[in-house]
């Protein structure tokens, strides 16, 4: 035997006297009919189960506002986004979630402007961690609040953000 | 290494060339695949009929090196790899990064971050215990209690999903404070929570503390002494089950709690049901300390002004918190650059599951499962 | 008034009047068999959903609730899914005795349904030793549990046999004494006599505090004999995975299912018998118009609510308490059950020979 049971040994007290020995196993008897008890209480009550139940509940479903559930870019009913192709947020992931793919615009004026042509956004890779919402300058990307992201093919996880056809609102720099 | 279990014969005369012990002896894989080990810690055990004799734990099935990891990242990126280590107290962990990094910045941080990172950690440190509670439970074999567990900690994961936006790896805590500020409902549900609380810690009690089955697996087993918590150096609940003072909160106090009043637990059984009551009596001591802020959270920024791009001076830097396992250490080594020269995280699950076998020796098959739940093991933090 | 022993009369009948008496024998035994297999699997079906049931109200969960109406046919769903399952046997294993073990497991529950008495005058064996047959007959379950622990080839599977064999045979001692007690009371060892004796009465009331001591000693040492949980070592989910089934899988494993479950319901049949009665109404002494009154429930009913009854209270057992250790488990039956069972018998003698019950 090691020295850990010789210590138990020592530390093992008895109980001495037996109105003591009855009065011990009185409380025994006495703490698994407590335990009964609890477990009937919810056995008989079934107003308590918190189970909720979820394909069916899709509709009642409500997701709090700042979960993050996968980056998407808002546009406006002009098929207008505000991102400006810094590369804030492509510095900011830290795992290569994110690849802009910048493309020169040539404005009215004649001028060349630089703009997205693509915003690649990898789903897979993504964690969730909100550092490119917080590092964008112009509130292009947020987040959404979905969550079934599964699907059958990897390949659709690989997401473009900004609409085909898309162009950036007015007067975001 | 993995000679599958035979039993080895009598008629071999020395201990086997592996050094798996005796003739006689039964040795059994426990794990990487096991109901008990709570995700894949592999557990060699020598055994003599029911008896213990030898436990070697084998690491490595989730080692991601994430401390290499964190050497690519700047930092600012680096903090959200570190929720999942420990992933129970994703918060806590967060924190210890993020307060190494104001170190290093010699960044103060506004008041009102202060306040709310203590009240986060707290949550984080009751669900953690709660869902240590119920697979506990599960492990001594009462199934009950994990549900009941769920049932609260789910409170509490719903208002991380409200502030934080996650339910388990959360990356709120930035370098300067907090990414935002907290949801306008915190407080109340916070305070729904700790009435919801108070009702049901008695059930706790009613099903697991106080029944006798559960007081007889626990008690007189998986002994250690306050100086073999000292040589294999455990922290947390598992050392003050000991009777060890060993509380980083009170000790070397950082945010607010050297402001507030709270008790450091310690229990001096250093058997499992020492530690099991501490992490109980360790619930109550964080809604004690949820009570005295949530009310006080003080106005202001949530988030001092930092720079884009942060550069740490050259040095090193060492910042160290409570998790709900025990002490967490952060150890930075920069080299003025944008990315840490080096990165070393001094977790509690290791030094914790490097105490078992010594606890382990001479008690039989089914205690070891109790003990293992009472160390409150969580993989991914001993691998990193 | 419908009861199942008019029915098995008028079959009686019928099959002796058309064909000769042998003849008729065979087909009585051949209707038996098929009525005691579809019982089993019947039994199966309503235990499994049952646990579930229980298990899920007291985990405030739900429970099955997408097969059939109320997830009625989700036993149903598990039973196909395992019968279609291929049935394994592991190339370390010693193939005879590995299929060989969940046939005994099963055969022994069946023997021991024989001489259940499920109502009025509806007993397939009314066997004047029947206590001690079913005494007997239950101890070879281990065998089985045994067999299987030893023929997988697996460490977990021996160590779950090996605790199950030092359980069983342990626990088998103070349920023998506890049903005793009931023996020396009723005076006879015949389950149709036991019966009988509690026209005035149940035991469990007219035996007072004795045999109160020997029912709760019972539900103990029957709820350890049957392996499960407080007492479920030889399984341990935690400890042993699955214990002496790990290696088994498909049907066989659903054998060693389906014969847990109706153990279960033979030695809570058992203890409805021999303490409460069995079929017997709740009679209360001479009360003449109010025993007239509890007979018009039919005797069936009485025996099966009783059944039901316990196997709840063992069930909520399962879904509250943590699990014995080994050496704790053997302490209870050596050091507490057995002379407690033991200084219980000597009473329940000493009351029988003074005539101290009602």
């Amino acid at each position: 035997m090691s020295n850990t049971s010789k210590k138990l040994n020592n530390s093992t007290v008895s109980p001495s006297g037996l109105g003591a020995y009855f009065k011990e196993v009185f409380n025994a008897v006495k703490s698994l009919f407590v335990g009964l008890r609890r477990t009937g209480y919810y056995f008989t009550h079934h107003k308590e189960i918190i189970t909720q139940q979820y394909p069916d509940n899709r509709e009642t479903l409500n997701l709090p506002e700042r979960f993050k559930g996968e980056v998407v870019m808002p546009h406006n009913e002009n098929n207008e986004h505000r991102c400006t192709g810094c590369t804030a947020c492509e510095l900011a992931c830290p795992n290569g979630t994110i690849k802009v793919i910048t493309k020169f615009d040539i404005t009215p004026d004649g001028k060349k402007k630089k703009a997205i042509d693509k915003l690649v956004y990898h789903l897979e890779l993504c964690t969730m961690c909100n550092l490119c919402i917080t590092a964008c300058p112009s509130d292009a990307i947020v987040m959404a609040q979905t969550f079934e992201h599964s699907v059958f093919d990897r390949s659709q996880l690989t997401k473009i953000l900004n609409n085909p056809g898309s162009k950036i609102m007015e007067g975001i720099e | 290494m993995y000679r599958q279990t035979e039993i080895i014969s009598d008629d071999s005369e020395s201990p086997s060339p592996g050094g798996f012990g005796e003739a006689g002896d039964l040795i059994i894989n426990v794990g990487p695949q096991h109901p008990a080990t709570h995700g894949v810690l592999h557990l060699v055990i020598t055994l003599n009929g029911e008896t213990i004799k030898k436990v070697e734990p084998h690491l490595g099935y989730i080692h991601r090196s994430i401390e290499k990891m964190c050497e690519s990242l700047t930092y600012r990126q680096f903090i959200y790899v570190t929720s999942r280590m420990d992933y129970l107290s994703a918060h806590i962990n967060n924190h210890a990064c993020a307060l190494c990094v104001e170190k290093g910045l010699q960044l103060e941080i506004p008041h009102r971050a202060q306040v709310v990172r203590v009240l986060l950690d707290e949550l984080t440190r009751i669900a953690s215990h709660e869902l240590w509670w119920g697979a506990l439970a599960m492990d001594v074999g009462a199934f009950t209690p994990f549900f009941h567990a769920f049932r609260e900690r789910e409170t509490i994961n719903d208002i991380m999903e409200e502030t934080c936006g996650a339910r388990l790896t959360m990356n709120y805590f930035v370098p300067g404070g907090l990414m935002a500020d907290i949801h306008p409902n915190f407080q109340k549900r916070v305070k729904e929570f700790i009435s919801l609380y108070k009702l049901k810690i008695k059930e706790y009690d009613e099903l697991i503390t106080g029944n006798i089955i559960f007081q007889n697996r626990m008690k007189n087993v998986g002994y250690l002494s306050a100086e073999d918590a000292i040589s294999y150096g455990c922290s947390g609940p598992t050392a003050r089950g000991s009777g060890l003072s060993c509380d980083i909160r009170k000790l070397y106090p950082y945010e607010v709690y050297d402001k507030i009043s709270f008790n450091e637990v310690i229990e001096n059984g250093g058997d499992s049901f020492a530690r099991y009551m501490v992490r109980i009596k360790e619930m109550n001591e964080s809604i004690k300390i949820i009570e005295q802020l949530i009310d006080n959270i003080p106005e202001g920024d949530f988030q001092a002004k930092t720079k884009v791009v942060l550069k740490l001076p050259k040095g090193e830097f060492y910042s160290r918190v409570e998790t709900a396992r025990g002490e967490l250490g952060v150890f930075i080594v920069s080299e003025g650059g944008t990315t840490p020269y080096r990165i070393k995280f001094r977790s509690p699950g290791f030094s914790n599951l490097s105490a078992l076998d010594h606890m382990a020796r001479g008690s039989k098959l089914g205690d070891l499962i109790a003990m293992m739940g009472t160390l409150d093991l969580v993989i991914p933090d001993i691998d990193r | 008034m419908w009861s199942f022993s008019n029915i098995a009369d008028s079959i009686h009948q019928w099959l002796n009047e058309t064909f000769h008496p042998s003849v008729a024998v065979i087909f009585e035994m051949i209707i038996a068999g098929i009525c005691v297999i579809s019982l089993f699997a019947v039994l199966g079906l309503v235990l499994v959903l049952m646990e579930r049931k229980v298990s899920a109200w007291i985990q405030i969960r739900m429970g099955p609730n997408r097969v059939g109406p109320k997830g009625m046919f989700q036993s149903v769903a598990d039973t196909m899914k395992l019968l279609v399952k291929e049935g394994m046997t592991p190339s370390g294993a010693d193939k005879f005795l590995f299929n060989l073990a969940p046939f005994i497991a099963l055969v022994v529950a069946m023997l021991l349904m024989a001489p259940l008495a499920f109502a009025k005058n509806f007993q397939m064996w009314n066997v004047n030793i029947g206590v001690l047959y079913i005494s007997a007959i239950s101890s070879v379950s281990v065998i089985s549990i045994l067999i299987a622990g030893w023929s997988s080839n697996n460490k977990y599977s021996l160590m779950g046999a090996m605790r199950s064999g030092a359980q069983i045979v342990s626990y088998e001692l103070s349920a023998g004494l506890s049903i005793l007690s009931v023996v020396v009371l009723a005076g006879s060892l015949n389950l149709n006599t036991i019966i009988q004796s509690q026209a005035d009465g149940w035991w469990i009331f007219k035996g007072h505090i004795p045999v109160i001591i020997s029912f709760i000693i019972f539900i103990i040492a029957v709820t350890a004999e049957t392996n499960r949980a407080p007492f479920d070592l030889a399984e341990a989910e935690s400890e042993l995975t699955a214990g002496f089934h790990t290696e088994y899988s498909g049907m066989k494993f659903a054998l060693f299912f389906l014969a847990e479950y109706v153990n279960v319901f033979i030695v809570c049949a058992i203890g409805a018998t021999l303490f409460f009665g069995g079929w017997m109404p709740f009679h209360i002494g001479h009360w003449q118009s109010f025993n007239h009154v509890m007979d018009f429930i039919p005797s069936s009913l009485w025996f099966f609510g009783k059944t039901f009854f316990l196997i709840f209270v063992i069930m909520w057992f399962r879904w509250t308490f943590p699990r014995l250790r080994i050496d704790q488990l053997l302490n209870l039956e050596w050091k507490y059950l057995l002379p407690i069972s033991l200084f219980n018998i000597l009473l329940v003698t000493a009351m029988a020979i003074a005539g101290w019950y009602f």
